[in-house]
């Protein structure tokens, strides 16, 4: 790994260094350390997922969206209608892989642009959710979804930080270590090289939004369970900062690509940006300031310093 | 002006460039006169494109090199700006429409891109597009968009674009490579017109016979300098030849036959129709290399892609162990079935320059890696064989882990060509596979090539020089020009 892959995690440090100096009582306690880790289980997810079509070349602008009606759905079944936790999260999550082979379809079999496509995918999705919501907060969720995923810890740590941890290593093994991982890599960069070498470039691209449905509606499992409830509208959020920070993980441990570990550094540096600002005092607005500015940066940062990391080829 | 005076239009003189160590220019000198067509030709790696380049400011030549324009010297290297404002005009082969615009607004591009008007009125570009285009002769619509134009056509287009406020030199790329013979009379016409109007027409082409045909001298390249500089209607195709191809070329004269194992026929292909290609029929044996050639138009150069699936053929029927409709061949199933192919060109076709010497090379064998827990790939085998196959094919570097951009054109030919030889498949396409390769390098490609053959592979080259893959190939076959799609 050379200097450059190393200068996220260092800013990493820099930043937990300074709200450290500046707040010592609030900053620098395991209590702040276990938030900052447990809360961003969501973010960590939903970015994983973003990073198959990112990889393949395309964009998924519906993962917000589809996380949110994940959540509304197991919301509904369970707490609305008394189903079980395990077959709402599946029903759940076959929404999710539903919305991604439906914008799959649309992208690979009509030759569309991923970009217009998941855009109108994603405003349908969020009325849907609306609808079925009649736009009200669903609580109630039960103790058998909220239990696993924030209430138990390991080593004083929401065990969801661990199902990031999980999911993050598997993509890792995918994106870096497996053939297909490779051939999503061709397809995005140069995606006629990738189809004269036999790479079923259209199944790739296909199967990289199928995935990033899935994974998208995984995390908003993960969220509904988080918050014991859903509402139709706050997951609109994370699709900005799913964006943040995939492409700034893309700056680091491997630069010039999207991958794992640079991504789920990117997330912790954000959230431990974004808490330190708040403990010394600024408001909630900071978040997205530090989010948006975040991505412009993370695209901005490797023209001047001259490597690729778009993910279309040129 | 006396019209005694022959005026010059451009004259370079001494144009030098390295790439990455190799000469592609070593002194090259031409002179082009007002109203003539000047052909230029040279094999593949000559120089041709990149004395153009260097002419339209896309390269700085070395120190050295001399330019004038209409008489005036002019300071290198230019910028394409500055090429322009000297009246330098060029279409390349790709012609640089925008197919979603009107030819209206593809002829005033220009004007569009640098003038500042207040109001852009679609009535008064057309009148300007139509002033353009019907001195020419060329009736087309000015409102139709590109897309709605045949190749023939838009080639028209392109031409009058560049030739409309009589340029000092219009420089054209291989205006004819990809249109059928019986359409390019009409290009001819349109050069030779513009010639007329003071213009002087710099033609590259690898056609020697349309050369013979339109052009009023030639310039020949070789190894990156003028050979010579002839009056075109005092020479024949065959002297051109002989002068592109130069006295020895260093390689070792053509082997016996005798020493590639003969099968059976291993690769018939039947009754095959292209975009251009038309009925064609062809027989390999195991272990034949076989040069596929022919005139520009002709159509042979789609072949290889249509064997593979690359393009979409209309029909026809490849035999292998089994029989494939080519009408619904992709490159996966090609694959498959054990053929290989590599492209010439563009450059982004070939491989990714921004990954990896070792993924660029493997990517079509990551299914015979073992895998660990299922999963992954062996990183370290992966990167040793492509180590091994760099090294064994004589690349330099060899290192898995360089970025593939990094290489010079010649190593990314011996790498790609590695890539597939390294497949041993059963049908390999090569599409002018000696292409910028320098002699060594060509001695080199063509003995692994051959080593190939020897092991029962059936090889097709597709090339317009059919003089450069002289001795690597077994027999050649000629695709007759005249066909129309």
């Amino acid at each position: 790994m050379n200097v450059q892959g190393l200068a996220l995690p260092a800013a990493w440090l820099a930043v937990i260094a300074l709200f450290g100096a500046l707040e010592p009582d609030t900053f620098l306690t395991s209590a702040n350390l276990q938030s900052i880790l447990g809360s961003q289980a969501v973010l960590v997810v939903v970015t994983l997922g973003l990073l198959f079509p990112l990889c393949a070349g395309d964009y998924d602008l519906s993962v917000a969206s589809t996380l949110t009606l994940a959540a509304m759905i197991v919301a509904l079944l369970n707490a609305r209608h008394g189903w079980p936790v395990v077959p709402a999260i599946l029903v759940a999550v076959a929404a999710g892989l539903l919305v991604g082979a439906v914008n799959g379809a649309l992208v690979t079999l009509l030759e569309l642009e991923s970009l217009v496509v998941t855009l109108g995918s994603g405003t349908f999705v969020s009325g849907v959710t609306l609808w079925i919501s009649g736009s009200n907060t669903i609580g109630g969720i039960s103790d058998n979804l909220v239990n696993p995923v924030i209430a138990w810890d390991l080593l004083g740590i929401p065990v969801s930080f661990f199902y990031g941890l999980v999911l993050c290593a598997i993509v890792w093994l995918v994106l870096d270590h497996a053939p297909a991982g490779r051939r999503l890599l061709f397809t995005g960069r140069g995606r006629d090289v990738a189809r004269l070498s036999g790479v079923r470039v259209g199944r790739m691209r296909f199967g990289a939004l199928v995935a990033s449905g899935g994974i998208a509606a995984a995390a908003g499992v993960l969220y509904a369970g988080t918050t014991g409830s859903a509402d139709p509208t706050s997951g609109a959020g994370f699709l900005l900062q799913g964006f943040a920070a995939a492409f700034l993980g893309a700056t680091s441990i491997a630069p010039g690509r999207f991958n794992a570990w640079g991504t789920l550094i990117a997330v912790y540096f954000l959230a431990t940006g974004v808490t330190g600002l708040q403990l010394v005092g600024l408001e909630s607005f900071v978040q997205d300031l530090f989010y948006g500015a975040a991505l412009i940066v993370a695209v901005a940062l490797p023209r001047l310093v001259g490597v690729a990391t778009q993910p279309h080829s040129p | 002006m006396g019209r005694d005076r022959i005026a010059v239009a451009l004259e370079a003189g001494g144009i030098a460039k390295r790439f990455a160590g190799v000469n592609a220019l070593a002194g090259a000198n031409i002179d082009i006169r007002a109203g003539e067509v000047h052909g230029l030709v040279g094999a593949n790696g000559s120089g041709k494109s990149t004395l153009v380049k260097v002419l339209s400011g896309y390269h700085a030549p070395a120190q050295g090199g001399r330019l004038s324009v209409r008489g005036r010297a002019v300071r290198l290297p230019l910028s394409p700006a500055g090429a322009r404002e000297l009246g330098l005009r060029f279409v390349h082969q790709d012609l640089g429409l925008i197919p979603s615009l009107s030819v209206a607004e593809n002829v005033c591009l220009d004007e569009l891109a640098t003038a500042r008007p207040r109001w852009i009125s679609d009535r008064r570009l057309r009148r300007r597009a139509a002033e353009a285009l019907a001195p020419l002769g060329l009736d087309v619509d000015p409102g139709r968009r590109v897309t709605s134009l045949g190749a023939l056509e838009a080639a028209l287009v392109a031409i009058a674009r560049a030739a409309r406020d009589q340029p000092a030199v219009l420089v054209l790329d291989e205006p004819t490579r990809f249109l059928p013979a019986t359409e390019r009379e009409r290009i001819y016409e349109l050069v030779a017109e513009a010639a007329t109007r003071d213009s002087g027409v710099l033609l590259v082409s690898h056609d020697l016979d349309e050369l013979a045909r339109v052009a009023d001298r030639v310039t020949v390249l070789r190894d990156g300098r003028t050979v010579a500089t002839l009056d075109a209607r005092a020479t024949t195709a065959g002297e051109l030849a002989a002068l592109i191809a130069g006295g020895g070329s260093g390689m070792p004269r053509r082997r016996g036959p005798a020493d590639a194992p003969r099968g059976g026929e291993a690769v018939i292909v039947e009754d095959l129709h292209g975009r251009v290609v038309c009925q064609l029929s062809l027989r390999l044996a195991r272990g034949e290399v076989v040069g596929l050639t022919g005139p520009a138009g002709s159509g042979f150069d789609e072949v290889a892609y249509l064997l593979f699936g690359a393009r979409r053929a209309r029909a026809g029927r490849l035999h292998l162990d089994r029989e494939f409709d080519l009408a619904t061949m992709t490159p996966a199933r090609a694959l498959r079935a054990g053929i290989g192919l590599l492209p010439a060109t563009p450059a982004h076709v070939r491989a990714v320059g921004s990954l990896t010497l070792a993924d660029n090379v493997m990517l079509p064998r990551l299914d015979r890696y073992p895998r660990r827990y299922g999963l992954a790939l062996d990183g370290r085998r992966l990167s040793a064989d492509a180590r091994a196959l760099l090294l064994g094919h004589g690349v330099a570097p060899a290192d898995p882990q360089a970025p593939f951009a990094t290489l010079s054109g010649g190593n990314q030919q011996k790498a790609l060509i590695g890539k597939w030889l390294a497949m041993e498949p059963a049908l390999l396409l090569l599409d002018e596979p000696l292409l910028g390769v320098d002699a060594r390098g060509r001695v080199e490609l063509s003995a692994q090539i051959r080593a190939l053959a020897a092991r029962g592979t059936a090889v097709l080259c597709a090339t317009f020089e059919p003089d450069l893959l002289g001795d690597l190939c077994d027999r050649f076959i000629a695709v007759p020009g005249g066909q129309q799609a």
